[in-house]
């Protein structure tokens, strides 16, 4: 386990899940009507706004943290 | 009586001819010999980050999701929305452990989970539970499929009585297990490109034309009772519905690269490399997925359950009939051939990879484990084979002879189960730490515990847990699995002292969890 952690090392990249995580994990935030865009209440547009955001912050550690 | 829809039909089954000639066709793509168990189980372990993506898909979003999500959507309105959360859960949970359980199972030849434990942990025990678990959550997922096929050929009017209304999905069946036979999973892997595109064209045209037909989103949610546009608003001493949707969608992600179909899949990427790229990529189907949930909405807006051209398919399939009458509602005829088909080939996809990922437990863990240790290579290819066709006819016998709503609820239980695997399988990738036996008992507590809480809340998925006066309703599955870490961390020292003086098995080394 010791070398493993010597050779992968952590990344502070990883914290943009951690991030992803908490916004989507708390409904209060989103459970909202307004601002509605092009009809779609809050509720609907952010959180499939935040697949693709989760998309960019994958893409953006797996280039961190590659090699 | 509905009539039958002839253009429909024969575009129906003119694009499901043309995927049986791709399933069989398939065993040719790069060729391997199909009486070595990776060869056929895995594909080799010789598919790139562009196929990983369509067989995980395929695994993922199932003819079942198509069905059941939207339908989830028109029955209880916002609450169906937490399949997108969970979408967005899975690929963070992807990109950092299967790449190190792709590394280990590589290194050592390991084609399942149980694989894994066994190697990792060395009790044999311990690998039993998780293969039991696999293949009893798994049996049930199958025969949900079929209820995807059955919704859409009774839509197309296909209808009879006693054996003839079962016909179309013997021979859907039949097909299905002939070409996993002969190819392996290289005939999923092929056939879920053809099925993809299927489902990305009928989504963004159901998304596109219905909005343009009803007059916009803002009028579709406006006609949307106010109850389901948004959850309900938590009252005093409980979380409500905030904690539901939360504990759900962590839960099922959590959850769902723990089956072993979806084990099956990563497992055969061609690299760690292959695995990370798409869980990057793959979030193109989350969003293809809310946009699937919504469309359970514009079901309610349209007012289609109240036209008497289909009270006999709600009467019949109930909510799962929401989708295939929004689109016999709305496209010409032809296009609803292409959009069943796309339903019905989303169902063969998953049920094949999910018999082979049966296949290869039963084959590996418990056959060459109790039974007979020294098969050749090609006796446990053809015991595998073998298999994924009695998986495969036990569902269908299933789904023919036992109630629907016996299947979702085993398949609500298959749920629970299978995330009791969880501290074996995916903090085993990251430490040995805990102890074999310790794990054992961790994983019956919680399947135990996991079973009561469905049962006390009349096999739904959300347990309303009271501490101190306050109510926290959430995920079965979610709540016994921190049960059993918790007994699993507890019980590894006490066990860890009676064994003193001896280390712990483990045929695996910290190296063999990175790439090369």
């Amino acid at each position: 386990m010791k070398d493993a952690q010597k050779k992968e090392k952590a990344s502070w990249w990883y914290l943009l899940f951690v991030l992803q995580f908490l916004v989507i994990l708390w409904p209060p935030f989103y459970n909202k009507m307004t601002p509605a865009l092009i009809g779609l209440p809050f509720f609907y547009w952010f959180q499939l706004l935040w697949v693709i955001v989760s998309a960019v912050f994958t893409a953006v550690v797996y280039w961190a943290t590659r090699g | 009586m509905p009539e039958i829809n002839w253009t429909a039909l024969v575009i129906f089954v003119l694009l499901f001819g043309l995927i049986t000639w791709l399933g069989f066709a398939a065993a040719r793509w790069r060729k391997g010999d199909l009486d070595l168990l990776h060869e056929w189980g895995l594909g080799g372990r010789r598919f790139g980050t562009v196929v990983t993506w369509f067989l995980v898909g395929g695994d993922v979003y199932t003819a079942y999701t198509f069905v059941a999500v939207p339908a989830l959507a028109f029955g209880a309105g916002a609450v169906a929305f937490f399949a997108v959360p969970y979408t967005i859960l899975i690929y963070p949970l992807l990109f950092l452990v299967f790449p190190r359980l792709w590394n280990v199972c590589h290194k050592h030849g390991y084609i399942t989970a149980a694989d894994f434990v066994r190697g990792r942990f060395g009790n044999r025990w311990l690998a039993l539970a998780v293969t039991i678990t696999g293949i009893v959550a798994t049996l049930p997922y199958i025969a949900l499929q079929l209820v995807g096929i059955q919704v859409v050929v009774g839509a197309l009017g296909v209808t009879g009585n006693g054996l003839a209304a079962d016909l179309p999905l013997v021979i859907a069946f039949g097909v299905l297990a002939a070409f996993t036979y002969s190819s392996g999973l290289r005939a999923p892997a092929s056939i879920a490109i053809v099925k993809d595109i299927l489902i990305y064209i009928a989504t963004f045209a159901i998304i596109i034309v219905v909005p343009l037909k009803l007059g916009g989103f803002g009028k579709i949610f406006a006609a949307v009772p106010a109850g389901k546009v948004l959850l309900a608003v938590p009252g005093d001493h409980t979380t409500g519905a905030y904690s539901a949707y939360a504990t759900l969608a962590l839960g099922s992600a959590l959850a769902l690269f723990l089956y072993p179909h979806s084990m099956t899949a990563i497992l055969s990427a061609n690299s760690g490399h292959a695995i990370r790229r798409n869980a990057a990529i793959l979030p193109g189907y989350s969003f293809m997925l809310g946009l699937l949930a919504m469309i359970g909405l514009f079901v309610i807006a349209a007012g289609i359950a109240d036209m008497p051209a289909y009270a006999h398919g709600f009467k019949q399939y109930g909510s799962n009939f929401a989708v295939p009458a929004l689109v016999l509602h709305i496209f010409p005829s032809w296009f609803v051939g292409v959009v069943f088909a796309a339903i019905a080939i989303g169902a063969l996809v998953p049920a094949a990879i999910m018999s082979i990922a049966v296949a290869n437990l039963y084959t590996r863990n418990i056959h060459r484990e109790f039974i007979n240790p020294n098969p050749t290579d090609k006796q446990e290819a053809q015991m595998a084979k073998w298999v994924s066709m009695v998986a495969k006819l036990g569902a269908l016998i299933f789904i023919l002879f036992v109630p629907t709503k016996f299947a979702i609820e085993l398949q609500l239980l298959g749920g629970i189960w299978i995330i009791q695997t969880l501290p074996a399988v995916m903090l085993g990738a990251y430490t040995r730490w805990f102890n074999d036996w310790a794990l054992l008992c961790g994983w019956a507590a919680g399947t135990i515990a996991g079973t009561l809480m469905a049962v006390a809340s009349k096999l739904t998925p959300t347990f309303a847990l009271t501490l101190g006066g306050h109510t926290f309703p959430g995920y079965s599955a979610l709540y016994t699995v921190v049960l059993n870490l918790v007994i699993a961390a507890v019980l590894t020292p006490l066990l860890n002292g009676m064994r003193s003086g001896r280390a712990p098995i483990d045929a695996t080394a910290p190296a063999d969890y990175l790439a090369e």
